[in-house]
């Protein structure tokens, strides 16, 4: 790769330890993937629950946080994923000590990085959306597709340790979606039915996902009859990328880089797939748990918006759940929730309110063997396809159908 | 020896037991860390112990968490010898990286139909005519 006369100063450590560490490993993937060079980013964001870090990670970024001030604090604006835990609900989890001790002492590592602590996977709707052309480097799936794709913004996947090489270094290797020719759509889906609920719209990401197959597909969406509002794209580009792998879509008239399906797409070549409301009815059906019993109701995966925190008020408003509810949204949007009451309304339902963790990156494992969870529904695609790995039969249904769930007990 | 050219590698030569399905790999959504296991009730590999086996899967899935995690299950021993992929994310790219671990991928070919479970093959990452993976045994 080629590296300016600042890159090659850091490779040789005159930047301190941290930043060599960090280029060296941006070196080892940029060769690997084929970069030419690195582009100056804005901003990063981490992923990096404990549950992922493991001993061995919390060890790394340690002796990172080790190393003197001047050399190991970040140099772009740099942010967190959702963390492994609210501190102050861990206990009515059931979550285990040893868990929090990890948690503290990531948080530790990475403040004395000099990254701020966001724990939240929703930063385009809540911290600092990046604007069209912007390069970044994210460190969320459902983040990196809606920043490419809704706000026209460059980054790849970046996995929490190239998030905070990126943030110690300000750049990133530039292949992939940093560059025009990458961008453009390598697959066409016509679809003749326009989803209404998010459910429906995660089931669609999820079938357009398992189309396109794989990180380097780019596909392309005709025939929606209305624009969908942030959090239907939340849900549509989190599920894309978790069936997928996938971290850029177009949708014709919607997204900004095709106004046209000619600004993308070859238009004299046939679509390639077509969906309608029968093969999202199926998606949601393939889910289908372990009979009509629910044991555990779940809204995460992406955390709720504000929107979406008053949508699910109004559905708990006079009611009592026989089953557990948690609903997981961001800290910054839980103030707001308080002060506006809705925090109150959902809870007076027996349901939990949590804030700053992800369901599926809080030891999802151990949860469902404290708290004898097993049978899981939800209105979030993304939820469905990861936490089947972690023991659970889970359900994909709307928001209302889900509450009437936790009223009942049964999903029918 | 059959031999198969990878467009890329990294990490060092390992030798080890193939272990292969036409499936993606996360080691998030498929895989019980603790016990070594897939554990993804619809992955083609479901129950099967992934540990020292060359896994040979047809590309990567899921999120970003492998990157983080195949450091730690490589700390902790509980990790495949190697991944050898026809087509490979950012991802398992910065997670190989971070952990040092053998990886190939793009082949002339699909990988996870040229070579079949129970082979034993080593890996080459860095041959002087490029990442390779020679078959020793044929299962």
């Amino acid at each position: 790769m080629k590296l300016t006369d600042e890159e090659r100063a850091m490779l040789a450590g005159e930047a301190g330890r941290a930043r060599r560490i960090a280029l060296e490993h941006q070196l080892k993937v940029g060769n690997f993937l084929g970069a030419a060079d690195m582009v100056p980013v804005t901003q990063a964001h981490v992923m990096a629950d404990t549950e992922s870090l493991g001993e061995a990670g919390i060890a790394w970024l340690e002796a990172l946080a080790a190393l003197p001030a001047a050399e190991r604090r970040v140099r772009v604006p740099t942010i967190t994923d959702p963390r492994g835990t609210d501190f102050e609900r861990a206990h009515d989890l059931r979550q285990q000590d040893w868990m929090l001790a990890l948690e503290r002492r990531a948080i530790a590592a990475f403040q004395a990085l000099g990254v701020l602590m966001t724990d939240t996977c929703i930063n385009y709707q809540t911290i600092m959306p990046p604007v069209r052309g912007e390069h970044v480097a994210y460190g969320d799936t459902g983040v990196v597709i809606y920043s490419n794709s809704v706000l026209g913004a460059r980054s790849n996947f970046e996995g929490g340790p190239s998030a905070v090489s990126a943030g110690l270094t300000g750049r990133t290797p530039r292949y992939g979606y940093h560059l025009s020719e990458m961008r453009r759509a390598t697959l066409h889906i016509a679809v003749d039915w326009t989803p209404r609920r998010l459910d429906e719209w995660g089931a669609l990401g999820a079938l357009v996902g398992r189309t396109a197959g794989n990180y380097w597909t780019v596909p392309v969406i005709s025939g929606l009859d209305r624009v969908p509002g942030s959090d239907a794209l939340k849900h549509f580009g989190a599920a894309a990328a978790s069936f997928g792998s996938l971290a850029l879509f177009h949708m014709v008239g919607v997204t900004p880089e095709a106004e046209r399906l000619a600004d993308v797409f070859d238009p004299k070549q046939p679509p390639t797939a077509r969906f309608g409301e029968a093969d999202v009815r199926a998606l949601q059906a393939s889910y289908t748990g372990d009979g009509d019993d629910v044991d555990l109701v779940v809204f995460s995966a992406p955390q709720l918006s504000l929107v979406e925190m008053d949508g699910l008020a109004s559905l708990c408003d006079g009611r009592r759940f026989k089953v557990p509810v948690l609903a997981i949204t961001s800290p910054q949007i839980k103030p707001d929730a308080d002060r506006m009451g809705l925090t109150a309304r959902i809870e007076a339902t027996g349901a939990m309110v949590l804030s700053g963790m992800c369901f599926y990156q809080s030891y999802a494992r151990e949860m469902a063997e404290a708290n004898g969870w097993r049978r899981l529904a939800t209105n979030s695609a993304k939820l469905v396809n990861i936490i089947g790995g972690y023991g659970y039969a889970p359900r994909l249904a709307s928001m209302a159908a889900c509450l009437d769930a936790a009223e009942s007990g049964r999903l029918a | 020896m059959t031999e198969f050219r990878a467009q890329a590698g990294m990490g060092r030569v390992v030798r080890g037991r193939v272990l292969a399905a036409q499936d993606g790999f996360s080691a998030r959504y498929d895989l019980d860390r603790t016990k070594g296991v897939f554990s993804r009730p619809a992955h083609k590999l479901a129950g099967q112990s992934y540990v020292d086996k060359v896994l040979v899967l047809d590309t990567a899935k899921g999120g970003v968490a492998t990157a983080w995690m195949l450091h730690d299950m490589r700390a902790r021993g509980v990790v495949p010898a190697a991944l050898v992929l026809n087509s490979v994310n950012p991802i398992l790219v910065q997670g190989a990286a971070l952990a040092d671990f053998t990886m190939v991928v793009g082949f002339n070919g699909d990988i996870t139909t040229l070579l079949r479970t129970g082979d034993v093959v080593e890996i080459d990452p860095a041959g002087p005519d490029g990442p390779v993976v020679r078959v020793v045994q044929r299962a």
